[in-house]
């Protein structure tokens, strides 16, 4: 098949970056889109031009390594898939696809599809963690908790941290990024002690990297590659509303 | 105080305070239908409402400086959120779909705005008496029925109503996720109550000028 | 020189405890003085980096992909062993360790794996206590499933997910750190050197992956856990990015790289779709309970496969190994499938797959009970090739998996260079010749979260505080110049082909020749070709752009030139162990059934190699292996 990218080339993150077309007439629908690019890269090696740079690493969509905007979608068309599980016959013969970097301002463009997205490191370095030092925990028996939970749990645990819904959001928010890690562990009783802290903590960083707001609008879950639930983000709102009540944030202390 | 301002201090603080600020307005919204319908009744009941609400003085000013720091407050965190919103993608996309989002939720920062204007030119003219026409003081049923028989005074009425009707659509599925009203079993129930009350609303305040208009209500 | 295992004395199942207490403590206000160095946040360096940081030591972590928690641990899917025996099956950490010494074809160190058995079970309570999302039953206790090479249900598992969530454990415990101070996060940061002071390890060299910058980081010891080799066959499951460089070059520098011929391919992966593939995906091994795998009679059948009747079939596994049948272990089932295909009964584009079909077992258990087990699987298979599973069988061929080999630890997972400890897959430790399933989570974080923590101190007492070098010492600026004088050379070559032509030619010869059969003429084309190629990768390859910022060619180009060095070894490895062991398949030694024939006699030793400098022969050094508590016997599974 036949395809035109458009690709956002950007040299550097002061760079102003523009959109530059590219005929890839030798694409195949069992290529993934990150080999499509691979391709393209060789290719423009061999002409002596720079290749485009992408982050990638697993490509079986579980490290959350890659991911831009592919014709105004982040992910691209298919749901529930990553860019590196997307596979060209996902696109018709002859279409024109445009892949542009993941945008917010907390997400600085490094080069071409290339972003930054140590700020969400940075939200689960405030809280996000339950503080058992090694050795301390017991019995893996000794709480039983309720399947429904513990599935639950686990449905808000599968994030892999793409930035997708950052990207997708028409105000740029960490809220379901935030808002899984969050649900994630308050659904377990080893969370319940700093769920409070954890709420106000990681809501507040959030807030200081520059995210935007939620106004629930959705596309965060509709790009989501796991299928995220904003119900999540009603549990966050729910657990930073008790935790403003009740507490006032403090620093992580040493244990 | 300290820790009231903390709260506020984030987005979801101020989405918070939108949120339970919106709880009010829907609230005055459903009771100020409800006391406008009564027009259907008859002449003689709504000018009694209309009198009965006077006589309450002191309460009745209660309720009106309540709305407006609710007002004020929803206006407040609106602007400080859009604010926030655009700075957070300083650049934007050359390509971008929306795939879940709706018209509602695009246009809150519009719709909001328009209502606003709506409703101080409905209080200057009802509440206020400041139009030209020279309405009555205790005819209420009269002054709505002359009021909307003007086809200009009606039709910018109805596009209000439908305007504010949009912004419940999303508004009032946005305060409840906001507030963390939600249940596996209620989800589904939260967009269909919200649609049902924003049509309900809207339809509820249009149904007065059309029957002006229509000359069932003269 | 001799190589002392520091296995400690005593009955087996007392030496960690006895030595637990032999070894020496560091004082606590002290611990503040030493600086570790961490190279890899998977599980294994993930969990290292936080427990040492919790116990107050100044730890510096790096890691080459954006976050910590994208580490290829992540990708591990089945689950983690534990000897809890929740069950009441029969389980017992004698039995954990008897089934993985087995499993490792007797080409393991009993210690070491009777150690891991006995910790498996702190790993789960740590993980629990660290909110890792398990699956449980409904009285909402921990569920454990069946896993291959063992008869009792010790696996414990977060739906198909369970390293992601291991992983998000050890990284959310790592964040802590990092919020604390106590753990410096380098990430984008890539190890081109080790930096060895008077035959102690005293730190590394790394590029900064987005300003290029080379620079050095000291440490009172270094600890690797970089993860395996795996990507030397160009085409595996492993990430993209996993690489060899960091212990490559610390073999380069002294330390002995032992059994790099132990490499383990898994059978039941998603076949090669055409000259553009860039790496395999794996699909879990269950599908095996209840699919059928087969290929037609006749080579060069063309038809569908479902005008091919039955008596035109050849279910070769059941005809083969009529009691395991398709349950065969991993190493066995992938050498049948390409038994088959090099016949030419292999299914698919090129040849190389075979039929995995589910209509006998639909048939059976109804379609609802398939989608149940299988649902998600499926859809993977159906979003990847665009063949819808429920109409044509899968197809499954089988791909380069997992390293049990790697460089040379002791009991204290030091490496024979002072002061460079090494974890987790990154060493060889614990599996032997082949690697049980749920076994590589377990040995990852009991280096991380419970062996480490302890001999890194006992190191430790040996060095004084406040001794390590500067920076500014000779021998950084020598790592330096070094990893500098390399960037320059790969970038003024200048050729006509690209690194990943290179990496794809290496790939070749390694599946052909190094993969699942192996025999002394193919070996030796091996040794042959694989220098061929890497002469000519340093006068024909052409990296593009600058030193100074982000360039992933030049990443990748490093990564190949360390590869191309390893293969050799490898193959090399490969030739020099004339016996076939676990997943190490030498076709001259098998027995009538084609089960691997092992050499005890000559081969009961791990191949610990020494490295000679370019062009020369590597040392071979011994360590011998005794089974004082396993007997040797042949693995059957017929």
């Amino acid at each position: 098949m036949k395809l035109t990218l458009k690709i956002w080339r950007q040299e550097s993150p002061t760079d102003r970056g523009r959109l530059v077309s590219y005929d890839m007439p030798d694409a195949a629908e069992d290529m993934s889109f990150l080999e499509l690019l691979d391709i393209l890269n060789q290719r423009l090696i061999k002409k002596g031009e720079r290749p485009v740079a992408f982050d990638h690493d697993c490509r079986e969509g579980i490290c959350g390594s890659c991911g831009f905007m592919i014709s105004g979608v982040a992910h691209g068309p298919q749901k529930l898939t990553t860019t590196c599980q997307l596979f060209m016959r996902q696109f018709k013969d002859g279409d024109t696809i445009v892949a542009e970097p993941f945008r917010s301002r907390a997400f600085p463009v490094i080069k071409d599809l290339v972003v930054d997205r140590s700020a969400l490191d940075k939200i689960v370095q405030a809280g996000g963690f339950i503080s058992a030092r090694t050795g301390s925990g017991p019995d893996g028996n000794a709480i039983p908790i309720s399947k429904k939970n513990a599935d639950l749990s686990m449905d808000a645990a599968a994030c892999i941290g793409c930035g997708a819904c950052v990207a997708a959001c028409p105000n740029g928010s960490a809220m379901l990024f935030t808002a899984a890690k969050i649900s994630h562990l308050g659904l377990l009783p080893q969370g319940q002690p700093e769920r409070k802290q954890r709420a106000l903590r990681m809501v507040t960083k959030m807030q200081e990297l520059g995210f935007g707001a939620c106004s629930n609008h959705g596309e965060c879950e509709a790009v989501c590659p796991k299928g995220i639930s904003i119900d999540f983000i009603a549990r966050l709102n729910r657990d930073y509303m008790v935790a403003s009540a009740l507490e006032t944030m403090e620093p992580v202390k040493k244990v | 105080m300290a820790r009231a301002m903390t709260f506020y201090s984030t987005t979801v603080g101020k989405k918070v305070v939108m949120a339970a600020t919106g709880v009010l307005l829907v609230l005055f919204l459903i009771g100020h239908m409800l006391g406008n319908l009564q027009i259907f009744i008859g002449a003689e009941r709504l000018n009694a409402y209309a009198h009965f609400l006077k006589s309450t003085g002191e309460l009745l000013w209660g309720v009106r400086i309540v709305m407006l720091a609710a007002i004020l407050l929803h206006i407040l965190a609106a602007v400080q959120i859009t604010l926030a919103n655009w700075k957070a993608r300083p650049v934007g996309y050359a390509m971008k779909k929306d795939i879940e989002t709706g018209y509602a939720a695009r246009t809150m920062i519009v719709s909001g705005p328009l209502i606003l204007l709506y409703v101080i030119y409905h209080l200057m003219m009802f509440t206020f008496l400041q139009t030209p026409q020279g309405l009555s003081d205790t005819d209420v049923y009269g002054n709505v029925v002359k009021a909307f028989q003007q086809p200009g005074i009606s039709a910018v009425y109805i596009v209000a109503m439908l305007v504010l009707g949009f912004h419940l659509y999303h508004g009032i599925w946005s305060m409840l996720q906001t507030l963390g009203i939600n249940h596996p079993k209620l989800n589904r129930l939260r967009r269909i109550a919200s649609a049902v009350l924003a049509i309900l609303l809207a339809a509820g305040y249009i149904s007065i000028p059309v029957s002006v208009l229509l000359g069932i209500v003269h | 020189m001799e190589l002392n295992s520091k296995v400690p004395s005593g009955p087996i199942e007392k030496k960690w405890e006895k030595h637990r207490f032999d070894m020496k403590l560091v004082n606590p206000s002290n611990k503040r003085k030493y600086k570790v160095i961490v190279v890899g946040t998977g599980l294994a360096g993930g969990a290292a980096a936080a427990s040492l940081g919790q116990l107050g030591y100044e730890v510096e972590a790096f890691c080459y992909q954006d976050s910590a928690r994208r580490a290829h641990s992540i990708a591990a899917q089945g689950g983690i062993n534990a000897a809890k025996n929740y069950q009441n099956d029969g389980d017992s950490v004698f039995r954990l360790f008897y089934d993985t010494v087995k499993g490792g074809d007797f080409r393991s160190r009993e210690a070491n794996v009777y150690r891991l058995a006995e910790v498996s079970n702190a790993i789960i309570d740590q993980c629990v206590a660290l909110g890792v999302p398990f699956a449980r039953e409904y009285s909402g206790y921990l569920a454990n499933r069946s896993f291959g090479g063992a008869q009792v249900s010790r696996t414990f598992y977060a739906r198909g997910q369970t390293g992601q969530q291991l992983l998000l454990g050890a990284y959310a415990a790592l964040s802590r750190e990092v919020a604390l101070g106590s753990v410096k996060m380098f990430p984008r940061h890539e190890m081109l050197e080790l930096v060895v002071i008077d035959g102690h390890a005293k730190g590394i060299v790394v590029r900064d992956m987005i300003t290029g910058k080379i620079s050095s980081h000291v440490g009172d010891t270094v600890i690797l856990a970089t993860g395996g080799y795996g990507n030397v066959f160009y085409l595996s499951t492993n990430a993209k990015g996993c690489n060899a460089t960091a212990i490559w070059r610390a073999h380069r520098k002294g330390a002995f790289f032992a059994n790099p011929c132990y490499t383990q391919i898994h059978p039941t992966c998603i076949p090669v779709a055409g000259e553009h593939q860039s790496k395999l995906t794996l699909m879990s091994e269950s599908l095996r309970n209840d699919g059928r795998v087969w290929v037609p009679k006749k080579a060069g059948d063309q038809r569908k496969p479902w005008e091919i009747p039955e008596d035109e079939r050849d279910y070769y596994l059941e005809r083969k190994y009529p009691s395991y049948g398709n349950l065969a272990p991993r190493d066995i089932s992938s050498r049948a499938a390409k038994q088959v295909c090099d016949e030419g009964r292999g299914v698919g584009p090129g040849g190389r797959g075979v039929y995995l079909d589910f209509s006998e077992s639909i048939g059976r258990l109804g379609k609802g009970v398939i989608e149940a087990r299988y649902g998600n699987l499926f859809e993977m298979y159906e979003r990847i090739t665009g063949e819808d599973p429920w109409k044509w069988p899968m197809r499954i061929y089988p791909a380069m998996h997992y390293t049990m080999g790697g460089l040379w630890v002791d009991y204290n997972l030091m490496s024979n260079l002072d002061g460079l400890h090494v974890l987790g897959e990154a060493n060889f430790s614990d599996h032997g010749a082949n690697r049980l399933g749920a076994s590589a989570l377990m040995q990852g974080l009991a280096d991380g979260y419970f062996v480490i923590p302890y001999t890194i101190a006992d190191y430790l007492t040996k060095v004084k505080p406040g001794s390590r070098p500067g920076v500014d010492h000779p021998a950084f600026k020598e790592a330096e110049r070094e990893v500098e004088g390399r960037t320059k050379k790969l970038l003024s070559i200048g050729g006509t082909k690209t690194v990943d032509e290179f990496h794809k030619e290496l790939g070749q010869v390694m599946w052909e020749y190094v993969g699942m059969g192996r025999n002394e003429a193919g070996l030796k084309t091996a040794l042959q070709k694989i220098p061929q190629i890497r002469e000519r990768f340093w006068k024909e390859v052409r990296v593009p752009g600058a030193g100074a910022d982000l360039n992933q060619e030049l990443e990748k180009a490093g990564r190949v030139a360390d590869f191309l060095e390893l293969g050799e070894l490898l193959a090399y490895d490969a030739l020099m162990r004339d016996e076939s062991c676990g997943a190490h398949f030498r076709e001259e030694h098998q027995t009538p059934d084609g089960e691997a024939l092992r050499n005890d006699e000559k081969y009961a030793y791990v191949a610990a190699w020494e490295y000679k400098g370019e062009g020369k022969s590597p040392e071979l050094h011994k360590e011998p292996l005794e089974f004082e508590n396993v007997h040797l016997a042949q693995r059957s599974y017929k």
